[in-house]
């Protein structure tokens, strides 16, 4: 215990501190988002001009397949784990995780799941090129032979989530300083005990789904071939009884994120906290009742068309119960626009705009024009870009001082703010109008009346990739150094983690401190 | 949820580069070989990862044994495994619901029959019947079908139904092993224990007994069919679960014998083995029900 980190690479191959796996988490993350970033950049310089430009149409399938992978499992949901890995621990008075060693293990499987999924990318045939949400027969019957390779990446991932998940609940249920109850609890802990209860509930589907394509690849079976008797459509309904929840996954914990953040920088408690634990969690149940609202056009009875449209909207009722405390929080707060904070108001507008793209989604009816066109991309980017990333970018800034010692570039921060900001609206917004009128997703070419907007999009795409790369400068700068930070960092901010010197030691609370 | 003042925080370990190592040597071996190369990188990652295993398990028992373990850590490890089992009853719960979205919607409606009964035009002249004797391909081609139906299915009240006694025994058994071990009888203990195993390997036994018949007598294969497939991915996955839940028990009855291992009011290595034990044995309850009685 009382050890300082070892000096050399093994530091980080055999360690079993938070701290240090936490900061492999959130740069393999970096690292990911970069690279699913510069495929994105590939499918929007092929979609700058109609007609086939720079690709193959079979190279910008694996693209928008590899994209879509790559972000949600290698960026997204990493960048999370990482901080739930940094902060949890120090939220809520524990000297670690629970578990340390399985901790490290979660990790390192990241690197070799994906090395492995990239590795298809040089495999003959080529990548997989069915789509992130890989349907079936495409995912098995006219699957490259790197499908299986495919499935066995998801399977290590797999257990990786798993296990970091129950980490993360050991953690929360049982390390607990004492006097810290469970309504005590920052909401960023709070949503990702949800959380990590939805991936330890979804994630083995995946694993079963992807267990289903691999008999019916190579071992006869007949899950998804109606000649066996068996329906390619169960391939949707299992994967997205897995993907809803995936999906509030990838934004619960952003919640919590920006409910820490709002706070600190309106100088008023945050609005609501036990309406907020209970919209999680409410958030969390309807989140497994939804799934067919993905699936409206595939052919469903009229009484599953209606059900999973009325769920479906109800969601916006406990997320409407957030987005009202947030700017409750705000109202006639002292606010100051710090980083952070323009990161945390940039996520409630524009994640509340994605809401209500999804809204519109939901009505079944309409849906059936909407349906795989570029407004769900527009949707699914506004609640993901604004929504996950910008949250995890908020974060970083918000705890970077903590993590470092050291203040990073305000300055060089609202720059970077401000270049994501424009750039992914401008990226984005022109999106929703291609896809009203009727632009299909996943298409290399499109007809020659899209081509403004698409010129539009992909100049915006460009320039929130340029964004990034303030951010890494940004972010390298601050751990080599600059202003040392206060141990508060910032005015008041509520929260243990604020109790602890910055840089936070290697070590923190060997004793737990008592919570009133 | 109080805390003590000392959780113990293990030191810097190879265990868990090595058990990745191990892991991503499986899944990369698993694919290739299925991908028609050869199998030894699969068996290297396998064994590697069980030799991991095998220490990583040792270490924790030896810092039990050496009293690093608080009671706050031991609770840790009560809901790692609690958490663990969670998730592999959502694993088989995705294999539940894709034999019940079979069953009741997706092949009615290709009989013809229901909301969506359009499908049928696809497959004039099948119709829809559990168990799945004439697949749709065998209906529509005959003899030039690819994927036809099998001939028989395991019948519910012979192998089935002594498996289920010996499962259901079996969970009865480990409880009077438990039970005599916290009231510290040793011998007691191991026999019961014992008990548990062999009837564990004895279900095993029979479960290839039935596959070997399905196989060779009935036409029933992965190959025949949804039915086929369903009962093969249910019943594999679980006959997996008891091979791995027989070998913990098996693990566990030789820390006894040999080693000594386990105190009356700390023994949660025996107790998380067992919990699977009980995991497995109500899944094959529910196997019992779907697959076989309500199947045939």
């Amino acid at each position: 215990m009382a050890h300082g980190p070892q000096p050399g690479f093994k530091r980080w191959l055999y360690t079993t501190n938070h701290k240090d796996i936490g900061s492999m988490y959130l740069w393999f993350s970096f690292a990911m988002f970069l690279l699913g970033g510069c495929m994105a950049l590939v499918i929007r310089a092929e979609l700058f001009e109609p007609g086939l430009q720079i690709v193959q149409p079979e190279f910008f399938n694996q693209m928008t397949t590899m994209h879509g992978l790559i972000m949600v499992f290698g960026a997204v949901m990493p960048a999370f784990v990482g901080l739930a890995n940094w902060m949890i621990p120090m939220m809520v008075g524990a000297p670690d995780m629970a578990l340390p060693r399985m901790n490290n293990w979660s990790f390192w499987i990241l690197p070799f799941a994906f090395t492995m999924l990239a590795s298809t990318l040089f495999m003959d045939g080529g990548a997989p090129n069915f789509g992130w949400t890989f349907y079936a027969p495409l995912s098995t019957e006219y699957a490259p032979p790197s499908v299986t390779f495919f499935i066995f990446a998801i399977h290590i991932m797999g257990a990786s989530s798993i296990m970091g998940a129950i980490n993360i609940i050991a953690t929360i249920l049982n390390m607990r300083a004492p006097g810290m109850t469970l309504m005590k609890m920052p909401l960023f802990v709070w949503t990702w005990l949800i959380t990590a209860y939805l991936l330890i509930a979804v994630m083995p589907v995946l694993a079963g789904v992807v267990t289903m394509m691999l008999m019916d690849i190579h071992f006869g079976t007949s899950f998804f071939s109606a000649a066996g008797g068996g329906d390619p459509v169960l391939f949707q309904h299992v994967f997205w009884f897995f993907g809803h929840p995936e999906v509030y996954i990838m934004i619960l914990p952003a919640f919590g994120i920006v409910s820490a953040i709002i706070p600190t920088f309106a100088r008023k408690p945050l609005f609501g906290y036990s309406s907020m634990v209970y919209a999680t969690a409410s958030i969390a149940f309807l989140s497994f009742i939804v799934w067919a609202h993905h699936m409206f056009t595939v052919g469903m009875p009229i009484a599953g068309e209606l059900f999973f449209m009325y769920a479906t909207m109800l969601i916006a009722v406990p997320t409407g119960v957030k987005v009202f405390n947030w700017i409750t929080t705000m109202f006639r707060g002292s606010m100051t626009f710090e980083t952070p904070m323009l990161f945390s108001i940039a996520f409630v507008i524009l994640f509340t705009l994605g809401g209500f793209s999804g809204l519109m989604l939901a009505i079944a009816p309409a849906d059936f024009q909407y349906h795989d066109t570029y407004f769900v991309v527009a949707h699914f980017h506004y609640v993901l870009v604004p929504g996950a990333i910008f949250s995890i970018t908020a974060g970083v800034y918000y705890w970077l001082p903590k993590w470092t010692g050291n203040m990073y570039n305000e300055t060089m921060g609202k720059v970077h703010f401000w270049l994501a900001f424009i750039g992914l609206n401008v990226t984005f917004f022109p999106m929703h109008f291609v896809g009203l009128a009727g632009m299909p997703r996943r298409i290399p070419d499109y007809a020659l009346q899209f081509a403004d907007f698409n010129q539009i999009a992909s100049m915006g795409a460009f320039l929130f990739g340029a964004a990034q790369i303030v951010f890494l400068f940004n972010v390298v700068r601050t751990v080599q150094g600059g202003k040392k930070a206060s141990d508060e960092v910032w005015d008041n901010p509520e929260g243990l983690e604020w109790t602890v010197p910055s840089p936070a030691p290697y070590h923190t609370f060997s004793t737990p401190p008592s919570v009133r | 949820m109080a805390s003590e003042s000392s959780y113990y925080v293990p030191e810097q370990s190879r265990l868990p580069i090595f058990a990745t190592i191990g892991m991503f040597l499986t899944a990369f071996g698993a694919a290739s070989w299925i991908n028609g190369g050869s199998s030894y990188i699969f068996f290297i990652g396998a064994l590697a990862m069980a030799t991991v295993l095998w220490f990583w398990f040792a270490a924790v028992i030896r810092e039990n044994m050496a009293g690093l373990n608080s009671e706050q850590l031991k609770r840790s490890y009560v809901w790692g495994m609690g958490w663990f089992i969670f998730s592999e009853v959502m694993f088989f719960a995705a294999f539940f619901g894709a034999l019940y979205y079979i069953r009741t919607f997706s092949l009615p409606w290709l009989g013809g029959e229901g909301d969506r009964g359009s499908s049928n035009m696809l497959w004039e002249g099948f119709e829809s019947t559990w168990p799945l004797m004439v697949t749709p391909d065998a209906a529509v081609h005959g003899d030039a079908a690819k994927v036809v139906g099998p001939k028989d299915i395991i019948d519910p009240w012979h192998l089935p139904l002594l498996n289920t006694i010996l499962l259901l025994a079996s969970s009865v058994t480990v409880h009077f092993a438990h039970v005599f071990l916290k009231k510290d009888r040793r011998t007691a203990f191991n026999v019961w224990l014992g008990i548990t195993v062999l009837l564990g390997a004895a279900f095993l036994f029979f479960q290839v007994e039935e596959y070997l018949e399905a196989y060779q007598h009935l036409g029933l294969t992965l190959e025949s069919g949804i039915y086929g497939t369903t009962f093969f991915m249910l019943t594999g996955f679980h006959g997996a679960h008891v091979t791995m839940g027989t070998i913990m028990l098996l693990i566990m009855l030789l820390r006894s014998v040999i080693a000594h291992h386990f105190k009356p009011d700390d023994h949660f290595g025996f107790e998380a083995a067992s919990w699977y034990w009980h995991f497995v044995d109500v899944v094959w309850v529910g196997l019992f029900i779907f697959v076989y009685v309500l199947g045939s």
